[in-house]
């Protein structure tokens, strides 16, 4: 039974191929009225495939979409009750951005005043009063991306899209406006789906995070789900860069397992590891080096002054791993022999 | 889906007006006269198809309508009435192919069908009845396969893409396919080989004596010859205009690219004439060369020698102005790295700024040649007794010898050259483009040329700028005295015979050209817009749209370049010319040559301006809920409205300065101007033609001028920086207003 409230989106049995290349081979999905979906993975993963299919730029081919419940698999794009919010913006150069705002209106065969005054609307809402006359070119990066969320707000459509928006943004101003947009859909509560391949900016932003992988879902869940018990070695990496260590699970009590990686031997979360060869991901920042000896031992291969904190490789037997210490006096230097040691959190089992 | 049902409405009310109202058959007086409407309903030529229902052969054609009449009242709009649609529709233009091409003016056209049926009585050729009822045909395929969701059931793509087909089909392939078929009919219509098997054996055409010395070589080797000599050399010096305009410090060189209009806006045969002003018999460069040497030089200039100078000043500013976008086009960096790496000036020139130009040198190479052959006003006012294929073309078909076995022939000959160079110089290309011009900034400055090759490079330069001023100069100047080589006093007698005007009782346009100018004015206005309208949108479905067979579509367009204008003529004239499409005589049959004639460059222009605009600003617009038409006119074109620009005056004055085609295809009725300049030279009225010409001249460069205005006022911003997605529509517009079409 599809759900058909409004702003619900359901994929079902998705596949998409490009002559004999296979981008979809087959997705399943849910999205509730009003969450904020990221779709997140490594370039080709078909996270913008999928989301063009939802916007009805590309053609499945075969499977099923519907939107609020009616099924739009065929539908053209102009047909669909979506908007999206472009990487380039693509707004259109020669038009004000007044006019750019109320195309969709127009479109959809408002009367150009009424467009107009609703489009001024939308601008205000973004913050940008007073600019309804400008022409794209003569704002900043900021300012034109939030032209477009407002173009594409406007519309109350039931699931604004967003691809990439962020990425043509410099880092300080992409951390304002991803706090911008969620509190917009906070506050109107829409459904949204978002791609992007920057897991921090997903962290922050979403409801769930769908992570991709050639094609298919390879874990969703919340940000801290997806972060605190990552379901395979490549959501450990690929969400927060965890060192991935061989171990192997001494034995299972209650929830808790008890774990012997190098010499150390650690209580952990069990999940659904079963006693034997196991896998720990390990956070950067869960490792703390230490001088002196002890029962993991290492050699530090290099060491990067961040500011805030030091960044070291460190060769051990368990291979080579990354860690982030919080810079104190306690500074290591390349070659200097180290003892690492586990804090409590940022470890986690993967079966 | 009731916008299904709606346009298919419109489509059948459509459908039945022309079957029931218009006349089905082509009116001899012409359509657009309206003369016909009085005698309407007593004349039976003039009857619509429904009374015209006693030749059983049109049935079929209300039988489908009503066919698709009984599918929108039963069915609902779906995929399953999409399909039977669209058969409907390929049925009854196929049917109307099949009896419109059997059916001739005196009933069968083939013997065979003979056997099989009994005799007909013949039918004209298709009026604006049957067009129209085709169109509707062609409609129900496109809203068909909207309906069975095609292309994401966007029925404006499919429509334009139906109709594009059609139209190439009707206006390249078909007239093509005729001239082929004509090679094989004697003058009775009957199939026979006769025709061919004597012309493509002739010696005329084969011949290979000269290399022994025993007589002249055939025709096919001396244009092959002539195409050779003509590429090699204008690309040669058009890359060392090149070189100089962009890479040396010699003075004036912002004014040499004033050279590349001159070849756009230059009647064909007028570099012809000025050089038999100055190096003709009666020449004065002859003249003077004579007495001072006491040589007698006589009449070298008649012949491939004086063609290949001709076409070496016509056709060098066209390797010019694509060598300077070659030679801009290499990316600075590449060089200055070279340069780092211990490279000379030399060795950097020699082993990386030229092998990146190569590519842009083969297409250079390749418009040289092609141009040369397809050329035919230098040969018709130089050749003499030896002429190249495209005036053999014409003397085979409008001379005493009228053979049009022979012409298509010959036009085989000549095409399989121009298609075989332009599928080479494909192969080898294949995938071997350096384009280094990247959408990023590219800092940095071009190397300037080692010394050894400057100095004479900017020599031949300076030379041939001299030379080409002065052919130019000749051409002004020609107009304006009495008779060439005997009388050079001045007079305004020759502009005053071509165009003068009386205001004796009225204004009267008393002068001779007058009547062709006119003409040839409102054939080109025509013209211009259609050609824009066809050229753009075809880029827009190749660019934009991706549908089956799509790269064969373009390719097909592409290849349509390389058919030079003389063997469109003469296929126009054998398409034509009987039922069931007869244009011949028309204004029409000349707009639809230009259309086709000149799209393809139109095409190349929205191609690339196209790429430039970003994708997702289409996207965007659908996203927004607008139609494809819509996203079309509300935000691809004003986009593109320098390429617009460009189009229309390319086409236009290209529909004014082109003689191969039209040649053949002027009328008493409609004459074209450079068709009767070419008859004011075969009278020897130079004096005239040359005034005419230059008036012609100077008439371009004020429409190039105002158009270039206009493109020159375009602004999308007011200040400097460009967001994201529009840097590619600047980028384009301001290489568009340097860029003269080529």
């Amino acid at each position: 039974m599809t759900d058909a409230r409004r702003g619900a989106v359901s994929f079902r049995g998705v596949v998409k191929t490009f002559g004999s290349f296979t981008a979809i081979p087959g997705l399943d999905l849910e999205i509730e009225p009003g969450e904020l979906v990221t779709l997140l993975g490594p370039s080709g993963c078909g996270k913008t495939t999928t989301l063009r299919m939802l916007a009805g730029l590309e053609t499945p081919t075969s499977g099923e979409i519907a939107i609020g419940g009616t099924e739009v698999t065929r539908l053209p794009a102009n047909r669909r009750d979506v908007s999206m919010v472009f990487q380039s913006y693509a707004l259109f150069p020669h038009m004000s951005v007044a006019r750019n705002v109320a195309y969709g209106l127009e479109s959809g065969g408002m009367k150009p005043r009424e467009a107009r005054a609703a489009a001024i609307e939308g601008l205000n809402l973004v913050g940008l009063t007073g600019m309804a006359d400008r022409l794209p070119s003569e704002l900043s990066g900021g300012q034109q991306q939030r032209v477009a969320v407002a173009r594409a707000l406007v519309l109350e459509p039931q699931v604004l899209l967003l691809d990439e928006p962020l990425s043509n943004l410099d880092a300080r101003l992409r951390r304002r406006v991803r706090t911008e947009i969620r509190d917009l859909q906070q506050r109107l509560g829409f459904t949204a789906v978002y791609v992007t391949h920057d897991q921090e900016e997903a962290l922050a932003v979403s409801d769930r995070i769908v992570v991709m992988r050639e094609g298919r879902i390879a874990q969703q869940g919340s940000p801290r789900e997806l972060y605190e018990a990552p379901a395979s070695e490549f959501i450990a990496d690929f969400i927060g860069e965890a060192n991935v260590l061989p171990c192997e699970v001494l034995s299972i009590e209650g929830g808790d397992a008890s774990v012997r990686v190098g010499g150390a031997t650690l209580t952990l979360p069990a999940r659904d590891a079963a006693p034997g060869p196991a896998k720990l991901a390990a956070r950067a920042n869960a490792i703390r080096l230490t001088p002196g000896p002890g029962p993991l031992t290492g050699r530090i291969l290099s060491a990067a002054y961040l500011g805030d904190h030091m960044e070291y490789e460190v060769e051990t037997d368990l291979g080579t791993l990354f860690v982030v210490a919080p810079e104190d006096d306690n500074a290591f230097g390349q070659g200097s022999d180290v003892a690492l040691a586990f804090r409590a959190r940022g470890l986690a089992l993967i079966a | 889906m009731t916008r299904d049902n709606r346009r298919l409405d419109l489509l059948l009310v459509a459908a039945l007006v022309f079957f029931a109202l218009l006349p089905w058959y082509h009116i001899r007086s012409g359509f657009y006269g309206f003369d016909w409407v009085a005698d309407w309903a007593g004349d039976a030529r003039l009857w619509p198809g429904i009374a015209q229902i006693t030749r059983w052969w049109l049935l079929p054609v209300p039988l489908l309508l009503l066919g698709a009449l009984a599918l929108r009242l039963l069915r609902p709009a779906g995929r399953e009435r999409g399909g039977l649609l669209a058969l409907i529709g390929a049925l009854g233009l196929a049917w109307m192919t099949l009896e419109g091409l059997s059916i001739g003016l005196r009933g069968w056209n083939w013997s065979g069908w003979l056997v099989l049926f009994s005799p007909v009585e013949g039918q004209p050729a298709f009026g604006a009845g049957a067009v129209g009822v085709g169109l509707c045909f062609a409609g129900l395929i496109a809203f068909g396969l909207a309906e069975r969701g095609a292309l994401k059931g966007d029925a404006f793509v499919l429509g334009a893409i139906t109709l594009l087909v059609l139209l190439v089909t009707v206006f390249v392939l078909y007239p093509l396919a005729s001239m082929f078929a004509g090679a094989f009919q004697d003058f009775r219509g009957a199939f026979t080989t006769e025709g061919v098997r004597n012309n493509i054996a002739d010696p005329q055409i084969w011949s290979l004596r000269c290399l022994n010395g025993t007589g002249g070589c055939g025709v096919a080797w001396r244009t092959l010859l002539l195409a050779l000599c003509t590429a090699t050399g204008t690309t040669a010096l058009g890359l060392a205009f090149a070189l100089v305009a962009t890479r040396t410090a010699m003075p004036f060189k912002k004014g040499l690219r004033l050279l590349t209009v001159l070849p756009i806006i230059t009647p064909p045969f007028v570099i012809g004439l000025s050089l038999i002003l100055m190096f003709g018999r009666a020449g004065f460069v002859t003249e003077f060369i004579q007495d001072v040497t006491g040589i007698e030089l006589g009449r070298w200039l008649y012949g491939l020698t004086g063609i290949w100078i001709a076409q070496m000043l016509s056709f060098t500013p066209i390797a010019f102005l694509i060598l300077i976008g070659v030679v801009e086009g290499v990316s600075p960096s590449m060089e200055e790295a070279s340069q780092t790496m211990r490279a000379g000036r030399w060795r950097t020139f020699r082993e990386v700024s030229l092998p990146l130009m190569a590519p842009g040198l083969a297409n250079a190479f390749l418009i040289g040649f092609i141009e040369s052959m397809a050329d035919f006003g230098n040969p018709l006012v130089l050749g003499g007794s030896g002429g190249v294929l495209s005036t053999e073309i014409f003397f085979a078909v409008v001379g005493a010898q009228h053979d049009p076995a022979r012409a298509a022939v010959l036009a085989t000959v000549l095409l399989g050259f121009t298609l075989s160079a332009f599928l080479a110089q494909r192969l080898w290309l294949g995938r071997r483009n350096f384009a280094t011009l990247s959408g990023k900034g590219d800092g940095g400055r071009h190397a300037k040329l080692p010394t050894r090759v400057a100095v004479p490079v900017i020599a031949i330069v300076a030379a041939w700028s001299v030379f080409t001023i002065f052919v130019y100069g000749m051409i002004m100047f020609g107009g304006f005295v009495q008779t060439w080589g005997l009388d050079h006093s001045l007079t305004f007698d020759h502009y005053a015979r071509a165009f003068s005007v009386s205001f004796a009782g009225g204004l009267a346009w008393t002068g001779v050209a007058w009547n062709s100018f006119w003409t040839t004015m409102q054939i080109a206005l025509l013209a211009a817009p259609l050609t824009a309208a066809v050229g753009l949108l075809t880029a827009w479905l190749i660019v934009r749209q991706n549908f089956p067979g799509r790269t064969v579509f373009e390719f097909a367009l592409m290849l349509s370049f390389a058919i030079p204008g003389t063997v469109i003529g003469i296929s126009y004239i054998a398409a034509f010319n009987l039922p069931p499409i007869q244009m011949t005589g028309t204004a029409l049959i000349l707009i639809f040559c230009f259309v086709f004639r000149n799209m393809p460059v139109g095409v190349r222009g929205g191609v690339a301006a196209m790429s430039q605009l970003d994708k997702s600003l289409d996207e965007a617009s659908l996203t927004l809920g607008a139609s494809s038409p819509r996203t079309l006119f509300r935000v691809i074109l004003p986009l593109l409205r320098p390429a617009i620009l460009a189009a229309l005056v390319y086409s236009f004055v290209r529909a004014i300065t082109s003689i191969s085609a039209v040649i053949f295809l002027v009328s008493a009725k409609y004459n074209m101007a450079t068709a009767y300049i070419v008859g004011l030279v075969e009278n020897g009225e130079y004096g005239v033609a040359i005034a005419y010409s230059s008036v012609l001249i100077v008439v371009m460069l004020g429409v190039i001028g105002v158009f270039q205005l206009l493109v020159g006022e375009r602004r999308l911003r007011r200040g400097e920086t460009g967001g994201a997605g529009t840097r590619g529509a600047r980028r384009a517009a301001t290489r568009r207003t340097q860029e003269v079409p080529a």
